[in-house]
Order: structure tokens, then sequence, then C-alpha cells
């Protein structure tokens, strides 16, 4: 326990200042009320899906949990059901097989809601394109607010664009 | 031709390369005989895929790559285009069952009757009786979204009741279904249900050139993206006759260790957050940050995507930049130690590591369980050990062996292998050979075959590639390790409680993208 102890104290705090919101990225008009995004942008619940992608986005989703990020700093918390989410991170190109899982995810979760799409595949269709097995962008499948570029994009690229999300438009 | 093989009575023609590999061609009559001769003889299997070769008029044909102590053998069995059945082989190689039912599903080659027969990849994009991966199929055609009706093997009994999971899971993981007969709190029987992130990976391989199939490869795992680009470039300096420089080949290694390094930070951190000690993921999660961050500034990316390229990398490492990177392992180095000596002293931590999620060094023999997960189970095989080729070859690296086959021993194998790794890192810093990073590729001819087979973090990754004319790709079968150890989660679960699958899950931690392809 000592050595325990030690660690945290020696560690100190590793927390970063968190980026600002670019409009840039928006791929729809912001939607929600002032009101709404108020409450958003304090008490943030966001469920992850993996709609197809090679696990590198996911890499730097976990990445974004790490001390550096500091989340729930800023009131952002990922959920485990869509019931509960205000929010959907989705990565991917969105393979044929993952089409129904994800639009039944997107009815799931309550009104309203965002969609942050996560990656070039999730923006594009990235280098898997469109295919017998996979339908490319997410906002092929379901409408998105947010499109957050790279491959995979840094946790930086993707804190500003879930940020972009819950802030109000120019 | 190697003794091995000529014990089975093969005559098989080595392939060009840097792995041993060979390859022969043999009737659908012959393939059980062998495989049963193979596996007497400690063989494993490795992969088995299959391709349409109808445009070289011929029919379709079965392909099986195998690992002796003297390489890998690849094996070819030509069907016929009118009946592409051939004898399963499931019954010898139990983890053959999902790659048959895979290859039935893409090809329509189909093995005999009393084979598991159930589909595999295909859900709903695709109708029985449609292969996407033949020839006449168009990588853009589309098929009406059919019902998926997958005939999950039902548990009854007094009190059993099922629990559902997936495919969106409760964390931030790769999708997938896993179904769970259970008796108050404990697992009776799992049953896993893969293929929801197919995307076509192997059709998209066969638009492509070899140049660019490279970028591809890069991104079947994104988390073994370095072990992938190895092999990918491997296969086609093989089938093109490209000989890398030295130098690059060190800086490959040393691209690899990192990748490894960089994974089980992570999964150490996920290991004790499962056990509540949210410490440890904090901790490891800052070190793994730290580590991705001087990726990103010595090789241009935080997961090291697309440093490796056919002929080379496409990165150096000056002499400043590989001083400063030692030193930074160095520290890593200092708080991992002290990160074990927390964890090992930890005993809410080791209560739920030790004899949880336990595969058997006997169990793990029978099904073919291979790569990190192997090692925790007694099966002491590393490529990098067993087959030491440049840059390993001088290194003398020791691969990692614990036999209780647990949780615990998971996480152990992990702590051995971050140290080893970061030795092998610092020597081949140290022993950086000069001169270019980069050879020219040669031009393939049509027909050319190039075997990859690289030691990734998780296991061994094999890249098949038989080229088409003008540079391009005919087949290419990715194979990741997680095809074999997959249903070993299945076995490892049983008699544990509910609560500790995501900690057994994750001490396997295996690739849904490298299987559903």
């Amino acid at each position: 326990m000592y050595q325990l102890l030690k660690q945290i104290v020696k560690t100190g705090i590793v927390s970063e200042p968190a980026p600002l919101p670019d409009d840039a990225l928006r791929a729809l008009e912001q939607r929600l009320g002032q009101v709404i995004l108020k409450h958003f942008g304090r008490a943030l619940a966001i469920r992850h899906v993996d709609a197809g992608s090679c696990n590198g986005c996911e890499l730097e989703i976990h990445a974004m949990n790490s001390p550096y990020y500091n989340l729930e700093g800023l009131g952002i918390k990922f959920v485990a059901s869509p019931r509960h989410a205000d929010m959907l991170l989705v990565t991917g190109p969105v393979s044929r097989n993952m089409e129904t899982a994800l639009k039944r995810t997107w009815e799931a979760t309550p009104d309203p809601k965002l969609v942050v799409a996560i990656g070039d595949c999730g923006c594009t269709g990235g280098i898997f394109g469109e295919s017998y097995a996979s339908c490319g962008r997410v906002s092929n499948v379901i409408p998105v607010d947010v499109a957050v570029p790279g491959c995979p994009p840094t946790p930086v690229a993707i804190l500003q664009g879930i940020l972009t999300a819950i802030t109000p438009g120019r | 031709m190697s003794k091995a093989f000529e014990e089975l009575g093969l005559d098989a023609t080595p392939l060009a390369g840097a792995m041993p590999a060979f390859c022969v061609s043999i009737p659908a009559g012959e393939l059980r005989g062998i495989c049963e001769q193979a596996r007497a003889r400690k063989a494993r299997l490795v992969a088995l895929w299959g391709s349409d070769e109808t445009p070289r008029r011929a029919g379709y044909a079965l392909h099986l790559a195998l690992g002796f102590p003297s390489g890998l053998l690849w094996l070819s069995v030509q069907l016929s285009r009118e009946d592409p059945h051939y004898p399963g082989i499931a019954d010898i190689y139990a983890s053959a069952n999902r790659m048959q039912r895979a290859a039935a599903d893409l090809l329509g080659i189909i093995p005999s009757v009393d084979a598991d027969r159930r589909k595999w990849l295909r859900h709903g994009a695709w109708p029985e009786g449609a292969f996407p991966l033949r020839k006449t199929v168009e990588a853009a055609a589309r098929f009406a979204q059919g019902p998926d009706r997958y005939p999950f093997i039902p548990v009854e009994g007094e009190g059993v009741h099922e629990i559902p999971v997936g495919p969106v899971h409760a964390g931030t993981i790769e999708p997938g279904h896993f179904r769970f007969s259970i008796v108050g709190e404990k697992i009776l029987r799992l049953e896993e249900r893969l293929g929801y992130k197919h995307k076509g990976i192997e059709k998209r391989f066969e638009q492509m050139t070899l140049e660019e199939g490279a970028k591809l490869a890069g991104r079947v795992s994104g988390d073994s993206t370095v072990a992938y680009a190895w092999a990918y470039a491997m296969a086609v300096e093989g089938a093109t006759g490209t000989e890398p420089p030295p130098r690059a080949l060190a800086l490959r290694g040393i691209l690899l260790e990192l990748e490894r390094i960089a994974n089980h930070l992570g999964d150490l951190g996920y290991l004790g957050n499962d056990v509540a000690l949210s410490f440890g993921f904090f901790q490891f999660w800052r070190l793994k940050e730290d580590l991705l961050r001087t990726h990103a500034q010595l090789f241009g990316h935080r997961y090291l995507m697309d440093t490796i390229v056919p002929g080379g990398v496409a990165k150096d490492l000056p002499r400043v930049a590989g001083e400063s990177l030692t030193a930074h392992l160095e520290r890593i180095e200092r708080e991992v130690a002290t990160l074990k000596s927390i964890y090992d002293e930890h005993a809410g931590a080791q209560d739920r590591f030790i004899m949880t999620g336990q595969v058997t060094p006997a169990l793990a023999e029978r099904m073919g369980l291979t790569g990190l997960a192997g090692r925790a189970s007694g099966i002491a095989r590393d490529l990098r050990v067993d087959y030491a080729i440049p840059p390993y070859q001088q290194l003398d690296p020791r691969a990692a062996s614990h036999t209780r086959g647990d949780v615990a021993a998971r996480v152990a194998v992990r702590f051995d292998e971050v140290f080893e790794s970061m030795r092998l890192v610092q020597a081949l810093v140290q022993q950086l050979p000069p001169g270019d990073i980069r050879a020219p590729l040669a031009a393939a001819a049509a027909g050319a075959r190039g075997v990859g087979w690289i030691e990734g973090w998780r296991g061994e990754v094999l890249i098949a590639l038989e080229t088409a004319a003008a540079n391009r790709i005919h087949r290419l079968h990715p194979h990741d390790p997680s095809w074999q150890n997959w249903p070993l989660l299945e076995h490892a679960v049983h008699g544990n409680i509910v609560p500790d699958f995501p900690l057994i899950n994750k001490s396997f931690n295996l690739s849904y993208s490298g299987v559903d392809l």
C-alpha cells in the first residue's frame, strides 16, 4: 500500500487543458437548443459503437480515457447502454453485418441525441469504401452531426469533435 | 527439400522470402492423411483459406498453412468447379472449424458432410448460395439485406438460463455476440458468434496493386498494424525477389517491439481496471500515452501505421532520436518494475487473477492455442525464437513461458515480454546497421507466391499472397492468431462466474476485425 500511495504522489496530476471546439468538423448544423446544450455541456453521456472499424479508432478512444485528458473533469462519461446516452460515438465504415445493430442502437438512444462519426472510415468509408460487405461512411446509415477525420484521429481531435457537437453553432 | 516434408512423402518447393516456407499441391484424397501425419509430428495448423482459380481455367482451391519446426508448409488442394467439396479436417485440427465455415461462406468450397456446416461470416449481407469472394462477383455488388438466423446450440436443464450479449457491448470494444448459458452466477457454456465486422478486406485486396495493399494490410487489425505491415512486406518481397536493406530490418524489429510494449502496457492497465484497481489503469495508460507520443515524434504516427512498406521502412531513426528513444524506454522500464511489484503484492488483484479463466497446457495443446495466450499455457512457441531471422538472429530473444494458463499467467507473460522487448529495442538501437532504409520493389511475375509470418504482440500473423498480372493481387489471405484462440475463450470461462468474463476476455484480448475480415 505504501508503494502504491508513493507512486500516486510521485505521479501527481498529469491532465492537460481540453481543446476548443472547431466548427469545420460539423456535418450538420447544430440542431439542439441552448438549454439542452447547457445540460449536455455539464454532463454528457456517450455510448461508443464500433460499426466495423479496424480497432484503430478504439485505441484512441481508450487513450482519451487516460489521465492526460481527464474526461470526467469535463463532465463527459462513457455509459454501458444507448438508453443512458446523449451521444453516440461511432467508428468504422459501417459493415453490412452491423447495419441493423447500428440503426437499432440509434433508435434506442433517447432524443435529443447527437452522433459523432470518428475516423476517416467513419467520415468517408476510408480505405474499405463501399462494397458487398461495407455500407461506407456512418452518415450512409444514421444522421451524423460532427465527423472527425484521421486514421485514427488523436484523442485531442476526438475530444474536439465531441466538444464541437455540444457547442452552439455560429 | 526439407526432411519433415520428405517423411510426409511430399516434394515441397521452397518459397523465396525471409522465413523458411515451402509449397506443394496435393490431391484432395491425401489431405486427411497428411494432416494426421503432420499432427502426429506436432505440426500446428497456422491457417486455412480458399481461392477461386476459375480465371486460370481451373476450379477452386483449398489452402492450408502448417507450422513445422523446419518452416511453414503451404498445402494447396485443387477442387473441381462443379463439385468443390473436400474432406474436412476439424476433427484433426480443431481450430479448422471456423476457418472451413468462413471459406464455405466466401467461396462455396465445402467440407464433407460430417463437418460443422453452419455459416460463420455470412449474416444477412448476402444470401445463401452467393459467394462474394468468387471472381464472378464484383466487389461493388449489392445483395438485399436478408434475415440472419443462426442456429445457436441450446443448453437445457433445471435452472439454466441464457444471457445474450452484443454485438454492441457495454464497453469500448469491438462488436461480437456472446451467448452465455448459466446456472446462478456460473457459466455452463459460452458460444461466440463473430463476423459482425466483415467488411470485405480480402476482396478489397484483389482490387489493389502490391504497393497499394500495404496500407490496407496495416488496417486488418489496427492494434497490430506493425505486425501486419511487416508480414505483408515480407510476402511481397518474397514474391518479387526484393531484398530489404539490413538497416530497414533492424528498424522493423524496433517498430514491432514498440508495438508489443504499447499493447501490453494498455492491457496491463485494463486488467487492473477489471479487478477494480483503477490505479493500475491510470498508471499504465499514462505510460502508454507517453510511449505513443514518442512514437508520433520519432516515426510520425502514434501507432506506427504505414511506417513499414514493401522494400523497407518509410522513416529512418537518426542516432540522436535513437538515444532519446532508449532513454525514454529506460524511464518506462523503471516505472513498470514498480507497478509490477505493486500488482504482485496486491492481494485483491491477485485473488481475482489467480486460477481465473484457466486453459490447461493439455487443452491448449489439443485445441491449438497460440501466441501470447499459448505462452501462458505451456506452449512455448515464438516465431522470433523458433526461426531467428534478421534482425533477431544475433539478439538471442527469449520466449516467455508460463504453465498455469490463468489470467495471472497471461498477466505474467505480458510483464515478461514488456521487459524483453525493451531489451531488444535497446540492443537494436545500439547495433543499428548503416545504409539505406528502402530498396526499390522488383516487379512480380503473375502467379508468384509470397509468405509473411511475424510474431505480433498477440501471436503469429500470416500473410499468404499470390500475385496476378501487372503487379496486382490474385489472392491474399491475412491470418490473425485470434482464429485459433477465440474457441479457447469458450473453454476458459467454464465454471467461472459471469462477472469474471470481462476480465478473462481482456486477458486474451483477441481481435474481432482480424478474424471477421
